[in-house]
């Protein structure tokens, strides 16, 4: 460093002598700059610089729009409005010059006035359309600095609907005898496959050329664009994966030009790419993940040396190795390189040690365990980042027995926290723990509402109320926890309330409200005065007051009370806050009329769940059509009159472009979906009416939330670790070089000058976080088989636990201790890039058909497989009317034949309909496994083909997960096929099937998995649904969820919404009610009888489309599926 | 009535737009790559020395970003872990001397090679200018973004091999002498030139040759 500071002393007075040198009359560019620089690094104030650079930017806009600048001088000038521009100050007109430059300067001149366009412009900029030209010149160019320059631009912005025009071009360039050409040419194809992957798909067969390509520069480009589309769709590149290997193999020995090597490293960019595109690959498919195991080890072993790049390399190489199809050995390598980031002293390294490890804890939990005391030093880290990322550690290791002392830790680090973004998190997780382990968690939840203050998900207080509400098994344990909340807000209520958030005080309104009656020795006249002083708090919002009245309403049943409601209401009847006001009026007359009061909130009743709500206030027609008459104006939409609005304002409040998941409604926002959320981002929480309302719209997710949240579902699942834990439970003083892994404990064994006592305690902590986690002490020396077969045995189960787990990918579910949490996160991680960020959040997930019971709304998703449809289930088919001889296959038949080799295989009664392409899922040696989907009109069905390819052995297979079926034997040759109806739970924008076949050769032989996966669209779901006019339009109201956007219409002359529509109705299914004149009626069902409207209406040129569904993120599923269809040629 | 669906409805927009008007993270939803988010140079003192975005942001954004970042980079201390987490990205940083580089990477992707592309880019940035300092930079940024634009294209490591950044580099400027000229042997033999020489014409813009 001190050389550095050398240099820039010396550096100084050449630079400041410029000025100085003879003959400088006329300045020239860079002593220009130099000025400015210099001019600014002398002033003193804020004030001073905004002076000068004003001033600075007076004069450069005064000489560019002057005719007698030369590009010359341009180019000198953008410089200039660049670095004031970057200093944070508009220089706005200077846009139009730097595409001027672009297009008029020579090459150099070119190079700046490029360079300030990709700067100054970002992709939605209007003069943007300017610069096509230009770069379309300039590809053509021979001078290749030029064509350089204008595919380098090209890479960092270019307007989407321009691409057409360059793309022949840039394609063209893909042949260019330069490397350099021809590296940016594959760039720009990636940048146009990310902004618009329509557009090249036609071109896919070039990036295998470029793959090919004899330069290791462009075949590392074109990782970039392989490594997107296969996060999209690894199915459709599981043959190139040979190729990843070998390049790899290549890499790592070596074989590539010095000039790759990165500190005697070859090619670590490179290597990373490829380790991420295999992981991708090999995720829960066998085969491939065996043609990898190699070169994964050859790289475990080659990246020995002490630096941080090959740390990079391992710290990838064991995310890969946790993602794919396990092996154990290398699973134990990959454990041990984990230990050595652990205990690394440097701390970037532990940081990312924690970060791999909470990444495979689920899959082995005991391999925390093994670094129990590391993680403890990390726990009191001075660097928050390190503390923060212990936690999210600790949180996915969470058990019954160490729930209490980590949710203290979390409480610790929030005390502390400034950062708001953590500490939503961190509230996140704490809450999310609370309801998992409800029996401790009554004062936890106090603790995170008073420290999470408003900023927590508006979910959480939700999720809270409703378990209250909803309570657990036992009546006097509800009674005890709602009257212990009684109390506790009670005695908040009468210390400081003004000091509590405004969210705690909603949920103490609502306690107070719903419960204060259980105590008995409480007079409602004390709880009215308390909330009384609510309203009167300066501090208190006005949603909080609407609660505080929602309370009063329920609390004004006695003498005492009536008097004081009727006086509080007297004041708030007159607020300009229309809900503020509604709810006075309610109290007022609820408190007047005590028959009315106790017939519509009987204290302590819990609400009718079967509460019939006209949500259409159909009863409210006669007083509307009377208004009417009287000449009142008709009611506008929201909507409607936003885009009146709009219109007459210029202003577009629309959102821009591609919008998925801004269009989502708060709940796939906000990640954790509360199905009662809807309640109070309304602005109406509170109400009791409301509540049921919701309550009956969503009866049935709500159903399953409880249980999930519940302690059954908790405790299932916990069983086995539980017993586990009862055998072995570490002792306190056991040195942890005892425990587990010598090798790499032993090294971290407190040193004896470290304090005893603190070690003990630190021994004491270990054993109550750690506590359920270990089970045996032998942990990494587990053979290999053994292990194996472990894993495989986790997976299954993880299928089951996964119905009941409570939690969607970002926080996946500690408590699931197994590979499928793991699977989760990768697939969160690595493969679903493509489906949108909708999906991001979402799994789908098999179940049991007995677990059905517990499968609910809470997971993001999930198909549901019932063993046949009913239709099946009326006539049994046994197993034997599939199995069926069949001596036409040889194994070396193509894809394309076998696909009507088993088309004949398809049952009888689904043969009407219209199959999916046969699609290989997976195959052994002995069993080829291929699915395909059918739709009828009332269902999807998947059909699984199970071919034994073997000659004459007889195969006992069982296909797991997707339910148990009954074992069954298939013969040589034969192919068995199962049938399964899909009903979708939730929708998704995909859905993937996950399954497992267990099967022996010969039967009777050692089991053998094989697990598959199978995507099918949200499409496969939709029906069209016909409806009238007058149904839609009774529908439209009742729906609750919805979305908005604007498509592209497809060009036609005469009528493009008609034909626009009926592309949908040809492509989607879609049913088209009617169409009145620019607006459309478009009305569809999702299986089963999951109705969605869409309501479409041309405007400026656009096709403004608004979804509506009882279906919550339905609309938002079906809006990308739309967008789909009507971006394809 | 319609008092009663107003507040309704208008409640549940303001949620909705609530969401994301913290539009970052969306428009980082968007785009599930490996990609950089974005790359900040400042000095000790908080100012900006360069900045490139691979993300499409508002300016106002922008500069919410890097004042925020700027300030909690800063307030670091120097033993600490070079890796932070903000919003719902990963920040890692090196410090140079007087210079913080400073990049933005999803949760998901590798912090230890983004700190190594940090290094290279410093590395390049270092043999272009001949033992690099904070003052090359702050003089000859539109140089340091060449440099940047050639090495990281789009917010993915383009070339890693050096030599190849710096030819390219190096190229592109002596071109400026004579704009005719397009690739030939001779002209590797130009671009060999002593480092120093090639230092010397960035910095003695004097020079009339130079244009």
């Amino acid at each position: 460093m001190s050389d550095v500071v050398e240099k820039t002393l010396t550096a100084l007075p050449s630079l400041l002598s410029l000025d100085s040198q003879p003959g400088s009359a006329k300045l020239s560019s860079t002593a220009k700059l130099g000025n400015l620089i210099r001019g600014i690094t002398e002033l003193t104030s804020k004030h001073e610089e905004e002076k000068l650079i004003q001033h600075e930017l007076a004069s450069i806009k005064e000489q560019v729009s002057s005719p007698n600048t030369t590009m010359r001088q341009m180019r000198e000038l953008m410089v200039r409005a660049v670095y004031c521009e970057m200093l944070g100050y508009e220089a706005s007109f200077s846009y139009i010059h730097a595409i001027k430059l672009a297009q008029q300067g020579n090459v150099l001149e070119k190079r700046v006035g490029y360079l300030a366009v990709s700067l100054f412009l970002n992709e939605s900029h209007e003069l943007l359309l300017l610069l096509v030209n230009t770069v379309l010149k300039d590809l053509q160019s021979t001078n290749l600095i030029e064509v350089c320059m204008a595919l380098t631009v090209v890479c960092q912005i270019f307007p989407k609907d321009m691409i057409p025009v360059i793309l022949p071009i840039v394609e063209e360039k893909l042949n260019h005898p330069k490397e350099i050409i021809r590296r940016k040419a594959v760039l720009a194809l990636h940048k146009f496959y990310l902004i618009a992957p329509n557009q090249v798909q036609h071109i896919h067969n070039k990036f295998r050329k470029a793959l090919c390509d004899k330069d290791p520069g462009v075949m590392t480009a074109s990782l970039h664009i392989y490594l997107q589309l296969i996060q999209e769709n690894a199915e459709a590149y599981k043959d190139l994966t040979a190729s990843f290997v070998t390049i790899l193999k290549q890499v790592v020995g070596g074989k590539l030009p010095m000039d790759f090597n990165y500190h005697s490293v070859p090619a670590p960019w490179l290597q990373i790419q490829l380790l991420r595109i295999l992981s991708l690959l090999g995720k829960n498919d066998q085969r491939t993940s065996e043609v990898m195991y190699e070169v994964l080890d050859e790289s475990l072993r080659r990246a020995e040396m002490n630096h941080n790049i090959t740390y990079a390399i391992l710290y990838e190489c064991v995310k890969c190795v946790y993602t794919i199809h396990p092996k154990s050995e290398l699973l134990e390598k990959a454990a041990k390189c984990i230990g050595n980031f652990v205990l690394s002293p440097k701390i970037n390294l532990k940081y990312l040690g924690l970060k791999a490890l909470t990444y495979v804890v689920q899959q082995d939990p005991k391999l925390a365990l093994q670094h129990q005391m590391t993680i403890i030093e990390c726990l009191d880290h001075s660097d928050v980042i390190i503390k923060r990322e212990t936690l999210e550690l600790l949180f996915r290791i969470t058990n019954a027995q160490n729930v209490t002392v980590i949710v203290e830790k979390m409480l610790d680090f929030l005390r502390l926290s400034k950062d708001d973004h953590m500490t939503i998190d961190i509230v996140g997780k704490v809450a999310e723990l609370a309801e998992k382990y409800p029996f401790k968690h009554y004062s936890t939840m106090n603790a995170v509402f008073s420290l999470g203050g408003d900023m927590m998900q508006p979910e959480i207080p939700n999720g809270f109320l409703k378990l209250l509400s909803e309570g657990f098994d036992s009546e006097e344990e509800d009674r005890k926890l709602r009257l212990f909340a009684v109390s506790s807000y009670i005695s908040l209520l009468q210390g400081e309330p003004s000091k509590l958030p405004q969210r705690f005080l909603q949920v103490i309104c609502w306690v107070l409200g719903e419960y204060s009656f259980l105590k008995e020795d409480l007079e409602p006249s004390v709880v009215l005065g308390l909330l009384t002083k609510l309203l009167d708090m300066k501090s208190s919002s006005s949603e909080t007051k609407s609660w505080v009245l929602v309370a009063m309403t329920k609390l004004c049943w006695s003498e005492a009370a009536v008097s004081e409601a009727q006086q509080v209401a007297e004041t708030y009847s007159s607020s300009f806050d229309t809900t503020l006001r509604q709810r006075a009026q309610e109290l007022q007359h609820l408190s007047r009329d005590s028959q009315l009061h106790s017939r519509v909130l009987p204290p302590g009743g819990r609400l009718e769940p079967d509460e019939v709500v006209d949500s259409s206030l159909s009863f409210l027609d006669g007083f509307v059509s009377e208004a009417l008459s009287a000449g009142a104006a008709p009611y506008k939409p929201l909507h409607q009159r936003q885009e009146e609005l709009s219109r007459s304002k210029v202003l577009s409040l629309e959102p821009y472009g591609l919008s998925l998941p801004i269009s989502t409604s708060s709940c796939s926002i906000t990640d954790r979906q509360s199905p009662t959320l809807l309640s109070t981002s309304s602005g109406l929480s509170g109400d009791g009416t409301d509540f049921s309302h919701r309550g009956s719209s969503t009866t049935l997710r709500l159903d399953g939330v409880k249980r999930v949240w519940g302690r059954e579902g908790y405790l299932a699942q916990k069983k086995p670790v539980e017993e586990v834990a009862q055998v072995e439970v570490p002792s306190p003083l056991r040195s942890p070089s005892q425990q587990g892994d010598a090798n790499s404990c032993r090294s971290k064994t407190p040193t004896p000058t470290a304090n005893p006592e603190c070690d003990q305690e630190k021994q004491q902590l270990a054993s109550s976080l750690f506590g359920g986690l270990s089970s045996q002490s032998s942990v990494c020396l587990i053979s290999g088989a053994a292990k194996m077969v472990n894993i495989q045995r986790f997976r299954r189960k993880a299928k089951g636990q996964r119905s009941s787990s409570t939690t969607n990918e970002q926080r996946a579910n500690p408590t699931v201790s197994s590979a499928s949490a793991v699977d989760n996160l990768l697939c969160n991680n690595l493969l679903e890039a493509d489906t949108e960020p909708i999906n991001s959040s979402a799994k789908q997930t098999f179940q049991h058909p007995h677990s059905l019971s517990v499968a609910n709304g809470a997971c993001d998703a999930e198909a549901i497989l019932t063993d046949g449809d009913p239709k099946e289930r009326n006539q049994p088919l046994s197993s034997e009317d599939f199995v069926e001889a069949d001596d036409s296959p040889p194994r070396e038949d193509q894809e394309r034949s076998k696909d009507s080799c088993l088309t004949p295989h398809l049952p009888a009664e689904l043969s009407g309909f219209s199959h999916s392409e046969i699609i290989p899922l997976c195959s052994s040696q002995s069993l080829d496994l291929s699915a395909c989907h059918v739709q009828t009109d009332n269902s999807v069905v998947l059909v699984v083909f199970i071919t034994n390819t073997s000659e004459d052995a007889n195969l006992q297979i069982q296909v797991f997960c997707v339910c148990e079926s009954p074992v069954e034997e298939v013969r040589g040759r034969s192919v068995s096929v199962r049938q399964y109806s899909l009903t979708v739970k939730m929708p998704l924008v995909h859905f993937e099937l996950v399954g497992m076949l267990s099967y022996s050769i010969p039967a009777g032989m050692p089991q053998a998995m094989m697990q598959f996966s199978y995507k099918l669209p949200l499409t496969s779901f939709i029906r069209p649904l016909t409806v009238s006019t007058e149904e839609y339009g009774s529908m439209w109201l009742a729906f609750s969820h919805d979305t908005k956007q604007n498509l592209t219409l497809i060009k036609e002359e005469r009528e493009p919404l008609t034909a626009t529509l009926n592309a949908l109705n040809k492509k989607l299914s879609l049913h088209v009610v009617e169409i009145i004149g620019v607006e459309g009626l478009v009305a569809c069902s999702l299986l089963q009888d999951q109705p969605c409207l869409m309501h479409c209406r041309v405007h400026a040129g656009r096709l403004a489309v608004w979804l509506r569904s009882p279906v919550p993120d339905l609309p938002d599923c079906l809006l990308y599926h739309c967008q789909r269809a009507l971006q394809e040629p | 009535m319609d008092g009663w669906m107003d507040g309704w409805m208008d409640g549940w927009m303001d949620g909705w737009m609530g969401g994301w008007v913290d539009g970052l993270l969306l428009t980082i939803g968007i785009t599930s790559s490996f990609q950089m988010q974005f790359m900040l140079l400042f000095s000790r003192q908080g100012k900006l020395r360069l900045q490139k975005w691979y993300v499409p942001l508002s300016d106002k954004e922008k500069k919410k970003i890097t004042r925020e970042l700027v300030q909690t980079v800063l307030a670091r201390k120097p033993k600490m872990c070079s890796f932070l987490e903000w919003r719902d990205l990963k920040i890692v940083y090196k410090r140079y001397a007087s210079l913080y580089f400073c990049c933005a990477i999803e949760d998901q992707d590798n912090e230890l090679i983004t700190l190594e592309i940090i290094h290279r880019y410093v590395e390049l940035l270092d043999k272009y200018f001949g033992s690099v300092c904070e003052l090359d930079i702050i003089f000859n940024f539109e140089k340091a973004y060449f440099i940047l634009d050639e090495f990281l294209l789009g917010g993915e490591a383009q070339e890693t091999s050096k030599k190849n950044v710096l030819k390219a580099i190096e190229q592109a400027d002596l071109l400026q002498e004579d704009t005719k000229v397009s690739f030939s042997p001779s002209f590797l033999m130009v671009w060999s030139r002593n480092a120093a020489e090639v230092r010397d014409s960035c910095r003695g813009s004097e020079q009339a040759d130079w244009v």
